[in-house]
């Protein structure tokens, strides 16, 4: 491998990774404060995708689909809050699970009415579609290294929001013992549909991103699940640096895994979950 | 937790009505009958695990479909006997599920989850990208396994209603096995293990090897549902190691209702039958599965099995 070829490499991994943390950070967050396996955060990945191909087709720009698909996917979060999530709260963990499962089954099916079964493409915004060269022969999309520069802004505020703010105070309060915070006169129903409805945006944002470089199509939503929870175990639940470390970890990890191991490629991204799980049981980040 | 009195009576009659079924039965449905009762073998299995030991896995379908390989390995192109294949199938689902056992079984909760879900995975991909294993288009079973012993032969598998009798023969014997072993001294000490680890260690039971032989017993039966999976298709492929269809046997346990073992039955058939019912209705038949689902959440807390049980203060299982 030279030094082109190991650099686009890298990108790529770091771009995938970063990419994962958008979509495990509100997973893990969704976990760690409200107590929710949410099944369905892959659903809400792929609900920014298509959103993201049917709004760049209604209002015909990329740059307005995005903000009016983040409000789109708040409203989503508020009302599936409202309407089911709250009354799992104090339910056994697999009676999340199951909802949310019947959850993927329907957003699938409504997505298959709505816009059918087949793959569509999302072009990749004008001002952002150009390469740079690398050598005569290899170059590096621009829109790969925008989406990894806006996921690393998100991060940055997603921190500032947790450790700097009052509500992020709050939301870690909420975390620990939910009756105290309550008690101390904070609404904390409203503040779980709050974190409830940034993980979906979080999500569906992530699925918008992603659209005009992995395209739009069916079950993609699936595919991310399972890595995003990979992510989050190896990250420790809960952390959402745990979530980042672990994102780029996994990214990076699928991505040489390729490259260096073809023949078993499938296999490195759960080799690395297993052999961190067996060193730390609860996680790089997870408290003991 | 005893069966309750209403469940036992549906299930006596859910038998009788499954021995004479085929009478009346079409080739499909009796085939989808079959289908049915392996998934519910598979679910019983699981339920051992999650709703008695407290073990929640979302690997389980690793030993389901490692014991279908096995087969498919030994007999693909010739016909080989029922009676060496499938204990033999059933040992490599419970070595692997030993191997396995000793490492996952070091965590506890959703790492535990995610690690039982992490060596399917490895193993999935594994079988998918490897030419040994038929990749991902699987291995053909040419020829079904003779069941004919000195040279009687009680059953011919290539008949669909053979497999159906076997089939059925088979998950009786599940539930009379899981049954006596949950009424057991080891059972109860499952259930110890489920309600209060910590205490069951300090009354001096060694609970890690408890749960290990636990954990290779439904691995074990899981496999007894491979194997069958595989006679009645007559193919193997990698999904049916995929996290589908562990997550697919989870929602049978806790849809029907964890910690019964009627319930996980109950719930296979439910899922099963109201695909078939949905799907020949109308085209948008997962719409209406996925809001059968979120109903049952909301409205049944204990699952489609707690219809059936008296009302006592307090469910009874966590």
């Amino acid at each position: 491998m030279d030094f082109a070829t190991f650099l686009i490499q890298l990108l790529n991994g770091v771009q995938y990774g970063l990419l994962l943390f958008l979509i495990a950070s509100g997973l893990t967050l969704i976990f760690g404060i409200m107590g929710v396996i949410n099944l369905a955060h892959g659903s809400f990945y792929m609900v920014g995708a298509y959103l993201a191909f049917s709004l760049t087709g209604l209002i015909g720009s990329f740059w307005l689909a995005l903000p009016a698909g983040v409000v789109l996917a708040v409203l989503l979060g508020i009302a599936l809050e409202w309407l089911l999530i709250r009354h799992l709260y104090r339910r056994d963990h697999l009676y999340q699970v199951l909802l949310t499962y019947g959850l993927i089954l329907m957003f699938e099916e409504l997505r298959s009415i709505l816009f059918g079964d087949d793959v569509h493409a999302v072009a990749v915004p004008a001002l952002l579609n150009f390469s740079i060269r690398l050598t005569d022969t290899l170059s590096y999309p621009v829109y790969r290294l925008a989406m990894s520069g806006v996921c690393l802004l998100l991060a940055a505020g997603m921190y500032w929001l947790i450790a700097r703010t009052r509500l992020g105070m709050m939301i870690r309060a909420g975390s620990v013992n939910r009756e105290m915070v309550q008690a101390l006169g904070i609404n904390v129903g409203l503040l779980y549909r709050l974190v409830f409805a940034l993980g979906v945006a979080l999500a569906a944002f992530a699925g918008m991103l992603a659209a005009p470089v992995a395209s739009v199509y069916p079950g993609m939503g699936n595919q991310v699940l399972i890595i995003s929870f990979v992510v989050i175990v190896i990250g420790g639940i809960g952390s959402v640096r745990g979530a980042l470390v672990a994102a780029l970890l996994i990214g990076l990890a699928d991505v040489f895994g390729q490259v260096v191991f073809p023949q078993i490629a499938g296999m490195t991204v759960y080799l690395v979950m297993a052999a961190v799980l067996l060193w730390r049981p609860r996680g790089l980040f997870g408290s003991a | 937790m005893e069966t309750p009195r209403a469940l036992r009576v549906l299930l006596a009659l859910m038998l009788v009505g499954l021995l004479l079924f085929p009478l009346v039965g079409e080739r499909f449905y009796i085939q989808y009958a079959t289908k049915i009762m392996i998934m519910a073998i598979f679910a019983m299995s699981l339920d051992l695990l999650v709703g008695y030991t407290g073990l929640v896995s979302l690997g389980h379908a690793l030993f389901y479909g490692i014991a279908g390989y096995a087969l498919a390995l030994a007999g693909g192109d010739a016909a080989v006997s029922l009676w060496w294949s499938l204990p033999g199938a059933m040992l490599v689902s419970a070595l692997a599920a030993l191997v396995v056992g000793v490492l996952v079984l070091r965590t506890a909760g959703i790492y535990f989850i995610m690690v039982t879900l992490a060596f399917a995975q490895m193993m999935y991909f594994f079988i998918r990208d490897s030419e040994y294993f038929g990749g991902s288009d699987g291995i053909y079973l040419n020829a079904k396994p003779t069941m004919s012993l000195f040279g009687w032969a009680p059953l011919d598998l290539g008949n669909q209603l053979h497999r159906y009798y076997l089939t059925l023969a088979l998950a009786v014997a599940t539930y009379v096995l899981l049954r006596t072993v949950l009424r057991s001294a080891f059972g109860r000490v499952l259930i110890g293990i489920r309600d209060n680890e910590p205490r069951m260690r300090s009354l001096g039971f060694p609970t890690f090897r408890y749960k290990l032989a636990c954990f290779v017993l439904a691995g074990a039966l899981a496999g007894l549902a491979g194997y069958l999976t595989a006679v009645q298709d007559g193919i193997m492929n990698p999904e049916q190691l995929g996290w589908h269809r562990s997550g697919e046997a989870l929602v049978m346990v806790i849809l029907g209702g964890m910690g019964t073992l009627a319930g996980p039955a109950l719930g296979a058939g439910a899922l099963m039958l109201l695909e078939l019912v949905f799907s020949i209705w109308t085209k948008y038949w997962q719409l209406l599965l996925g809001g059968f689902i979120v109903a049952v959440v909301l409205f049944l807390p204990g699952g489609l099995g707690s219809v059936f049980a008296r009302r006592r203060g307090g469910a009874g299982h966590g």
